[in-house]
């Protein structure tokens, strides 16, 4: 009796509980097969449209991906792949040139915005350098620095300054002017103001202007190696192209087309955190109104 | 999806500048022209300065006389207006197609939830792929063409505008359009009357970026790949050991910049003169 009693309810539960995750269940599956239909249709048809494919531009799907594992991963030992030896250092240094026009980016962004003289005075010369489209600097930093680690670094760097700095310029001078006297009434002192008023009034712009960067500083990786350089991902790419090895410089595309995703998909997941107060602020704004 | 676009949106709601900037607004604008002309005077005396004191080796930065004779030099031959015009012409091309592929597709995709949601995760793979990556396929199908670059312009600057009106169809008032459907708006009707005035902001943020982009890669693909333009241009400077005239290129890369700049601005402000983001400026 008092066994059945307590089983009904849990029963009774349990059926409640089943029928969400059916449907969710359900949904799943459905949104799994929204996103891979597409793409797996469209792979398809390249490795239909390519199957016997006798050009030598355009080999067969099959061809490319068969190619892919012993182009970039096959040598004496791990160490010695095309993978470490030229992918991995191509990364690295786009992340260091990254990193350095973040800080300089937010940092001169930051002083620049706040300092309104100084904004006044920086903002046309600013302006000009964003214009240039970076791969110019290319030659003139080799210049400088020859066609070294150094170069490629700094062409990353520079390339990618401006979109951060200027968007953060930008942030920090539309900050709400009550919030800006609210923080002078509470006497906050000049880097509390920086840390818990202009960083993070400004951080959407500052994330808006990191992902333009992104794009940048990997247009920039792949084109300062095939401008003038001896190793790394952008001259393996266009030395298979040379040397009319197209599967492998297929791959090679491939590999860049793979690192440029996983990029974003991981400056995402890093601006998600920043972001979660903003995009809470802008659902309560919508659902508000 | 709507993440992705979220700060590029605009306008940017929580600190957009507001009223407080119409606050004598006339003498700070003149002091900033003042500022700012000052700044550029001083950048380039800096320029000067610097390289004839050999604190930089002028071989590498020559003195800003030097690059404007240099400039000087090549505004004179008829080679720079045909590159110049080789680089508009090969920017405009570029940049006409993604918009209306984008525009269009965007209107289509985004009006229609089973290929918006069919689209998503495709759209989200293919945008982030540099399309620099592109550039031995493009030399293999099409050497030093025009087409060569056409293929990395319109690959950059086409999801730029794509994603720009996806978001923009998206953000239509629901109730504005049930109206319209309840109303037995035909199709085109609805795109003319509702979905347009409502994206158009966006098509023109997509326009701005895209604008942009599409010069970048422009040079890009004259640099890279050999496509005639002034980026050709300036790589055949750089391996003849011209200096002072690489310099000159640059600079005209950048003032061609801020053009495209000035003028999406301008395209934007007179396609929008309607909006509250356009008239606010105006009014304050």
């Amino acid at each position: 009796m008092t066994a059945a009693q307590a089983t009904a309810p849990a029963t009774a539960q349990a059926a409640t509980r089943q029928a969400t995750p059916r449907r969710t269940a359900w949904g799943v599956v459905r949104s799994v097969l929204y996103a891979v239909g597409l793409p797996l249709v469209l792979l398809a048809a390249w490795w239909v449209a390519t199957a016997d494919s006798e050009s030598p531009f355009n080999p067969p799907l099959s061809e490319i991906l068969a190619t892919f594992g012993p182009t970039w991963f096959s040598g004496d030992s791990f160490a010695d792949t095309r993978f470490v030896q030229d992918v991995l250092p191509s990364l690295g240094r786009l992340l260091v040139g990254y990193a350095i026009a973040l800080v300089l980016g937010i940092g001169l962004g930051v002083l620049i915005g706040a300092v309104r003289p100084l904004r006044e005075l920086a903002e046309p010369v600013l302006e000009f350098f964003r214009a240039i489209p970076p791969p110019v600097m290319v030659p003139v930093l080799m210049l400088f620095l020859g066609v070294g680690t150094s170069m490629r670094v700094f062409v990353i760097a520079t390339g990618a300054l401006w979109p951060i700095l200027l968007n953060t310029v930008e942030g920090v001078r539309g900050l709400d002017p009550v919030l800006k006297d609210t923080a002078r009434a509470f006497r906050f002192g000049r880097w509390g103001r920086v840390r818990r008023l202009m960083l993070p009034g400004a951080s959407p712009q500052i994330v808006t202007g990191a992902r333009q960067a992104l794009s940048i500083a990997i247009i920039l990786m792949v084109i300062s190696e095939m401008f003038a350089a001896r190793d790394g991902l952008g001259f393996s790419v266009v030395q298979f192209q040379r040397s009319f090895a197209v599967p492998e410089m297929w791959s090679g595309v491939i590999m860049l087309g793979l690192l440029g995703v996983l990029l974003s998909f991981v400056f995402r997941v890093a601006t998600a955190a920043v972001l979660a107060w903003y995009h809470g602020y802008l659902r309560s704004q919508r659902g508000g109104a | 999806m709507s993440e992705g676009v979220a700060g590029v949106v605009e306008p940017a709601p929580p600190n957009a500048p507001g009223g407080y900037a119409a606050r004598g607004r006339r003498p700070l604008a003149h002091r900033a022209v003042w500022l700012g002309t000052a700044g550029v005077v001083a950048l380039l005396v800096v320029l000067q300065v610097v390289p004839s004191t050999g604190l930089v080796n002028p071989d590498y930065l020559p003195p800003t006389t030097e690059i404007l004779a240099a400039l000087a030099d090549r505004v004179q031959t008829p080679e720079f207006w045909v590159a110049l015009g080789d680089t508009l012409l090969t920017w405009v091309t570029g940049l006409a197609i993604s918009v209306v592929a984008g525009v269009v597709l965007g209107v289509v995709i985004g009006m229609v939830p089973f290929l918006r949601e069919a689209t998503a995760s495709t759209i989200e793979f293919l945008r982030p792929v540099p399309s620099v990556a592109l550039i031995p396929i493009a030399v293999l199908l099409w050497g030093t063409g025009m087409q060569a670059t056409l293929l990395l312009v319109v690959y950059a600057s086409f999801w730029q505008v794509l994603v720009q009106v996806l978001a923009g169809v998206q953000d239509v008032d629901p109730v504005a359009s049930d109206t319209a459907r309840s109303y037995r708006f035909s199709v085109l009707a609805r795109v003319r009357t509702l979905v347009w005035p409502t994206a158009l902001p966006y098509v023109m943020t997509g326009l701005r970026l895209g604008a942009a982009v599409a010069l970048i890669l422009t040079v890009t693909g004259e640099m890279l790949i050999g496509t005639p333009g002034i980026g050709k241009l300036l790589a055949v400077a750089r391996e003849s050991g011209a200096v002072p005239s690489m310099y000159a290129l640059v600079v005209v890369t950048g003032l061609l910049g801020v053009a495209v700049n000035l003028l999406a601005r301008a395209l934007e402000h007179r396609a929008l003169f309607w909006h509250p983001s356009v008239r606010g400026e105006v009014a304050a």
